[in-house]
Formats: C-alpha cells, structure tokens, sequence
C-alpha cells in the first residue's frame, strides 16, 4: 500500500441553475491569452446535448480515455505507443476548432463610428482567428443552452443509449439538466499517458495534472487521449494547455475559482486518501460497470489508524490527513454514496464527482401529478430517465443512482417533516440506508452548505514541495506569454511579442 | 570565384555548424517555451492528413539517405558488395521515390499555408519562409537527378561524399574538392547547409524533440515527486 492524497471535487447537480457564474470566472482568469478564446477550462452543458466539444461522449469517435488490450492490461484507445507515435505527423482523431466554436468577437466599434443611415448599424462578427468577418455563426459555447436547438440533434448524446428517447422530445415529457465540466485530474490521466514529450505530471502531493508548458512540444496526443476533451490545443503557443484546478489558490487553502464564486453553492472541494498501488488494478475492471464501486474502494478511511500511521510514512502532512477526515467530498462518495464519477467506464478514475439532479416533484407528487411510495415521490416518476444518469455517472448500472436519489429524497421528506409537522421520523432515513444524525449532516453540509463546509482545503507547505530559496525574485505563476527578462519588440526565436486585440485586429470604420 | 568557393564550401559549413549546435542551445536553454512543432491541424484539418504525412515521411527518408549516403565510407560498402554505379542508381531510386513523397505533401502543404485563411493569417513570416525553402531545396535536388542519371558511374557523388566526410572530419583543404562539381549540385549542397543554419530560428526545432524515447517510458503514467520527500523522506 503506498497512500496519496488528492484534492477531490463534488458538484451537487440538484443545485445546479446553469448560469455559468463559473465558466465566467474561469475564463475571465486563465483564457482570455490568445490561442485559447475558444477554450473553455469550466463549461457548463445543458443536457440531453451533444456537448462541448461536439460529441465529445462519443469515444469510438474520439478514442479518448483507456481499453483493455489483450490479456486484460491498460492502454490507452487512441493506440499503445507505437500506434500514437505513428499519428504524430497528423492526429486522425484531433477535433478541429469548429468541433468546439470557431471564436468571435463583434465589430462594437462600428456602432460608435457608423454614420447616419436609415437603418440602425449593427456590429457584425469577426473571427479571431482569421481577423475575418464571419457571414454565419455556426457554433459557439454552449450552443444547445437549456434545450437549444433541435431535438432530433441533441438526441445524438451518448447517455440515451438503451434508453426509448422519441418521447423525451416531446413538449411534455422533455427534461433538461446542467453538466459543469471540468478537468477531473483523473488518477489514471489517459492525457498523460498518450504524451509522448513527457509533459503532463501528476503532482504526488495533491494529484493535480499538468501540462509543463516549457516541455510540451506540441504533438496533441493529449487532446485525443482525454476522454473528456478537456485539454485543449493553444493555437498560438502551440502547446496544450488545461484546467490547473487553480493550483495557486489550492496551495494557499482556497477554493478554485469555479467553486468560489459559484451562486449556487453546489461545488465541493476536500481531500481524499486512496492506495496509489491500486489504480491499475481499479482501472482495469473486466465489466465497465463495476468501475465506480472499485474506485470507490480505491479510496482509504482517514479515521483508520492503520491508515493514518502509513499515510504518515508515505509523505502526506498531517494537515492534509486532516482535512481527509473532515472532507465534504469523501463523505458525499464514500459514507454517504450520493456522488458520482462522470463516465468511470472511460477508466481514467476521474476525481470530479457528481450528485445526480432530482427534478423538482415534490410538487406534483402531493397533487397526485405523479406515483409516491410512503409519501416519498417514486424514483421512476422523475422526469429525468434513470437509465440516463446511470449512463452519464455509473457506466449504466441503474442501482447505485436509484439509491442515491432515494437518500436525497429521504432527505427532503425528513427535514420537511421536522420543519413543518415538527416530527422527527427514523423510519425515513432508516429505509435508505442512513442513521439520522447522517441525515442531520447532509442536510448541513448539502443544503446549507456553508463555505467552511464546502471547502475543506489545506495549505501546501511549500517548504517540503519546493525549495523556496531557488525561487526568490522568479515571477510566479505564468504562461511564459506574459513575463521574460528583457522586453524588445524583437525577438530571436520567433516567439509572438505581446500585442493587443486592437492592434492585431485593427476594425475599420468609414 | 575562388573566394567563394572557398568561403562556401570550406567556411559557411562550419558557420552553420556552429548557428546549428550553439542557436539550438541557446533556444532551448533561453526560450524553451517557444520550443514547438506549432502543428496547424487544429485549426484546419483539410490538407494536412495526407500533405504532413507525405512530407514527413518523403523528408525523414531523404534525411536518413543523405546521412548514410554521404558518410559511408566507399570501403564500407564495397566490402559489402555495392559498387559505386548500384549506389548511384540505389540513390537515383530510393531517393527519387521519397523526393516525390516530399513533394506531393509539400505541395498540399504550401497551398494550404498559402490558401487557407485560417492558416495563413496564423503564419508567422519565418513559417511560410521555411515551408517555401525546404520546397526549393527539394526541387533543386529533384533536378539534380537528370544530372546524376548523365553520371551514372557516381563520380560526382563520390566527390561530394568525400567533400562531407572531410569537413567532418576537419580536413584542411575540403573546398578544393568541389572544383569542377555541376553548378546544381553546389546549390543544392549550399542550401542544405543553410537549412541547417536556419532550425534554431524556426519551427524547425521540433526536429530535435523527435520523442523516440516515448517507445522506452516505462509504464504509462508520470508522478513529478515532491523533490526534498524523495531526497529526505520526510
């Protein structure tokens, strides 16, 4: 058993309002560079969808995340090593940038210099790209915003496998829910391992996956390897680049930008200790459906001296086992089991877990609107198909989810119970599997989700991680786009010196 | 005219050994972040799966051919049962296929840096400059094949082997070898060494970061250590 620590992530779909305050946030700090206008680190999908980028869930298309080759072994696919360096002078399977959106901005300036005319002027697109005006906008982000267009397109989303959809087009029956997508610093990266420069890491203290920008090369084998597609190619640079989990903000104890500013209080952060040894073995289940309850054993109770004594020799800070024991996302997937892993049959074993999303029934459940069982509304009267949500968190095994949406209804009953009849009922939490004093904590740390509940992040101590005497006076955190030594408009090497939008896209006006 | 000759064939090899080694030093040690192959695929796939696997592959071999061809002694492969008038007619085959390779991916190339918006408008100057050259070098020494087929006994290219082998070797004298050497061949071998010059100030330097050794990597996955845990154990 060797023991290592990973921040984790719960995102509480139940709360989820799609108002993309997160995608925001993200991209107003890390991908406003050039070369990246169209990434977006955090996305928020409406589902059912095709995604971004479009079918990105579809991995005979795509060939991202793992396969078990012959004799049951891992590997990637996109193809062993041979097979990826093969693909290195063209990646048949690299999405192009209209798969994602060819990026805009509007010719604002036109509209404060137009002159007078009859019809009001109007600031038409352009393409960054190109610097281009843009006849059409084909695709942009979150194309398919709560049921944007057609059914028949967004009916393509890989979770309707084996599920009867014509009847989730219809007006009355349609469902919709939002997906907030993220790098999930998978413990088993298929990114990194289809990297042949060697430039992806995951960092041992808190299992955050990088891109070293000064080693990547540029191949983009990484694009293909996630199954997620969420590395992303800069243009520009020519090097990938991906979500650092706000690595800067972590180390210092706080949340990433996404779960701060979240308005609906719905993403959790905390640490989780799990056997480094296992992830093969965990990843390489022979039935894909028993990927998410091997991962959840890959995971090590922080209250086990036995466990606590060798995470000690293994390295991990006594901060770090502590705030194990108080993490809100190893109580929600492991004590609780309301949190899921997204799409664990891709086997990268994807620390980004999801509680999946009741529809709201209460409602139409005491009108009679809908089948209840001992006044709890049935899990198979909910507008959103079981069968849906098992394909998109547990690789289409129905009875985990089932259970799940039961304990978050068994917590609605309890708590409404006790605040409007003043009775505490046992029976309700019994029946699901959960003492009430486990009810009593979701409801505080699910419902109230106060900040301190929410973020249970340690500090990194730098001064195991790093030697800080080698990095005084270094700039910090950058992308090599924004700080060097000297500063001349020329440059040796060929690298872009820093221009502005304005200069490089110069609007014309009459 | 003996000047030149001098200076091109006996200096400039050694200047651009130099621009070669220390430039790509330089850039890797200074600027690593701009070390890159600056793949365009992304943005326009069209063109690129044939034109970059064509190119690469008709380039890679007519690298690996020049090597061996040039810097194999005569001995070597006399001793191996190859004369000369085989090499030259092997050289004229071999080199003639992957030239075409080249050139038909280069041309896909070209006209998709040229044509397309997207790529076009994402080009650096030196991007452009470096497609168009390698293309021209190519060409020069496609043409240079109709001489080779009026020389079929290879003297010419025994002299130009020796010529390489001994500014290799640091042999005093090198540039007097070329005398009386067809004036395309000089342009060929002039531009070859100038393509040498130019990789530290292009894309070029991907060529450098060829990731062979990805074959060797044990395992699959990559854990950057903590580094003062891995040396004291904490």
């Amino acid at each position: 058993m060797r023991i290592r620590a990973q921040i984790g992530k719960v995102l509480n779909l139940d709360k989820c309002i799609g108002c993309h305050t997160c995608s925001v946030t993200c991209k107003q700090v890390w991908t406003t560079r050039q070369g990246v206008e169209y990434a977006w680190w955090n996305n928020v999908e409406s589902k059912p969808g095709i995604g971004y980028p479009k079918d990105w869930e579809n991995q005979q298309r795509w060939l991202g995340g793992w396969v078990l080759g012959r004799g049951g072994a891992l590997r990637p696919r996109t193809g062993g090593k041979w097979r990826i360096l093969s693909k290195i002078f063209a990646n048949p399977e690299l999405p192009e940038i209209d798969d994602f959106y060819e990026p805009f901005d509007f010719e604002y300036s036109y509209i404060h210099h137009a002159p007078e005319s009859e019809a009001a002027p109007t600031a038409r697109p352009v393409s960054i790209v190109t610097g281009e005006r843009m006849e059409k906008i084909r695709w942009g982000p979150n194309w398919e915003e709560s049921l944007g267009t057609e059914f028949r397109k967004r009916a393509r989303d890989y979770n309707f496998r084996d599920v009867e959809k014509a009847i989730y087009g219809e007006f009355e029956n349609s469902f919709l829910m939002f997906l907030p997508r993220l790098c999930e610093h998978c413990l088993n990266p298929s990114c990194l391992a289809a990297c042949p420069s060697g430039a992806i890491y995951k960092r041992e203290e808190d299992g955050i996956v990088l891109i070293d920008q000064e080693k990547c090369r540029g191949w983009r084998m990484c694009v293909t390897g996630c199954p997620y597609k969420k590395v992303y190619y800069n243009w520009h640079t020519g090097k990938s680049e991906k979500c650092i989990f706000c690595y800067p903000r972590i180390e210092s104890g706080q949340p990433t930008v996404c779960s701060e500013t979240c308005v609906g209080r719905l993403r959790y952060l905390g640490v989780m200790l799990y056997d480094a040894d296992r992830i093969a073995e965990v990843a390489a289940q022979a039935n894909p459906q028993h990927c998410y309850q091997a991962q959840l054993d890959i995971f090590l109770d922080p209250h086990d001296p036995g466990v606590i004594a060798q995470a000690k020799a293994d390295g991990v800070h006594e901060r770090w086992i502590e705030a194990a024991q108080r993490s809100p996302v190893y109580k929600m997937a492991c004590e609780w089991k309301v949190a899921f892993p997204l799409h664990p049959e891709y086997r990268t074993v994807p620390m980004v877990w999801y509680i999946p999303p009741l529809s709201p029934i209460q409602e139409a459940a005491d009108a009679g609107a809908i089948a209840t069982l001992d006044g709890i509304p049935d899990i198979d009267s909910l507008r959103i198909p079981i069968r849906y949500l098992a394909n998109l968190l547990t690789a289409g095994a129905e009875a985990p989810v089932r259970l799940a949406l039961r304990k978050l209804l068994a917590l609605r009953a309890y708590m409404r119970k006790r605040h409007i009849e003043e009775i505490r009922d046992p029976s309700i939490p019994e029946a699901v599997g959960l003492t009430e004093a486990q009810v009593e904590e979701m409801y505080r740390v699910m419902a109230i989700a106060n900040y301190e509940d929410r973020f249970v992040i340690p500090t990194s101590h730098k001064e195991v991680a790093a030697n800080a005497y080698d990095q005084r006076g270094i700039a910090g955190f950058h992308f090599s786009q924004t700080s060097s030594e000297g500063n001349s408009r020329f440059m040796l090497w060929g690298q872009d010196t820093r221009k502005t939008r304005g200069e490089r896209f110069p609007v014309e006006t009459r | 005219m003996d000047w030149l000759n001098q200076f091109l064939f006996g200096f400039f090899p050694y200047l651009c050994m130099i621009a070669f080694f220390l430039g790509s030093w330089a850039r890797f040690d200074r600027s690593q972040f701009t070390w890159r192959s600056q793949s365009s695929q992304f943005l326009r796939r069209r063109q690129l799966v044939w034109g970059s696997n064509l190119f690469h592959i008709g380039i890679l071999g007519l690298f690996l051919g020049h090597t061996f061809g040039l810097l194999t002694p005569p001995e070597v492969y006399h001793a191996l049962g190859v004369t000369t008038k085989g090499k030259q007619i092997m050289s004229i085959v071999v080199g003639g296929i992957f030239a075409l390779t080249a050139a038909i991916g280069g041309a896909l190339l070209i006209h998709r840096r040229l044509y397309d918006p997207r790529i076009r408008q994402t080009s650096k100057p030196t991007d452009i400059f470096i497609l168009l050259f390698i293309y021209f070098q190519l060409w020069l020494g496609i043409v240079g094949i109709w001489w080779s087929l009026h020389n079929i006994d290879g003297t010419y290219m025994l002299v130009m082997a020796e010529w390489a082998r001994s500014i290799l070797l640091f042999r005093a004298g090198s540039a007097h070898l070329l005398e009386g050497v067809p004036w395309i061949y000089k342009i060929h071998i002039v531009a070859g060494m100038a393509l040498f010059f130019l990789v530290p100030f292009t894309r070029m330097v991907h060529v450098w970061s060829a990731p062979i050794w990805y074959l060797g990597r044990p395992g699959w996955q990559i854990v950057r250590r903590n580094a003062n845990i891995a040396k004291e154990g904490v």
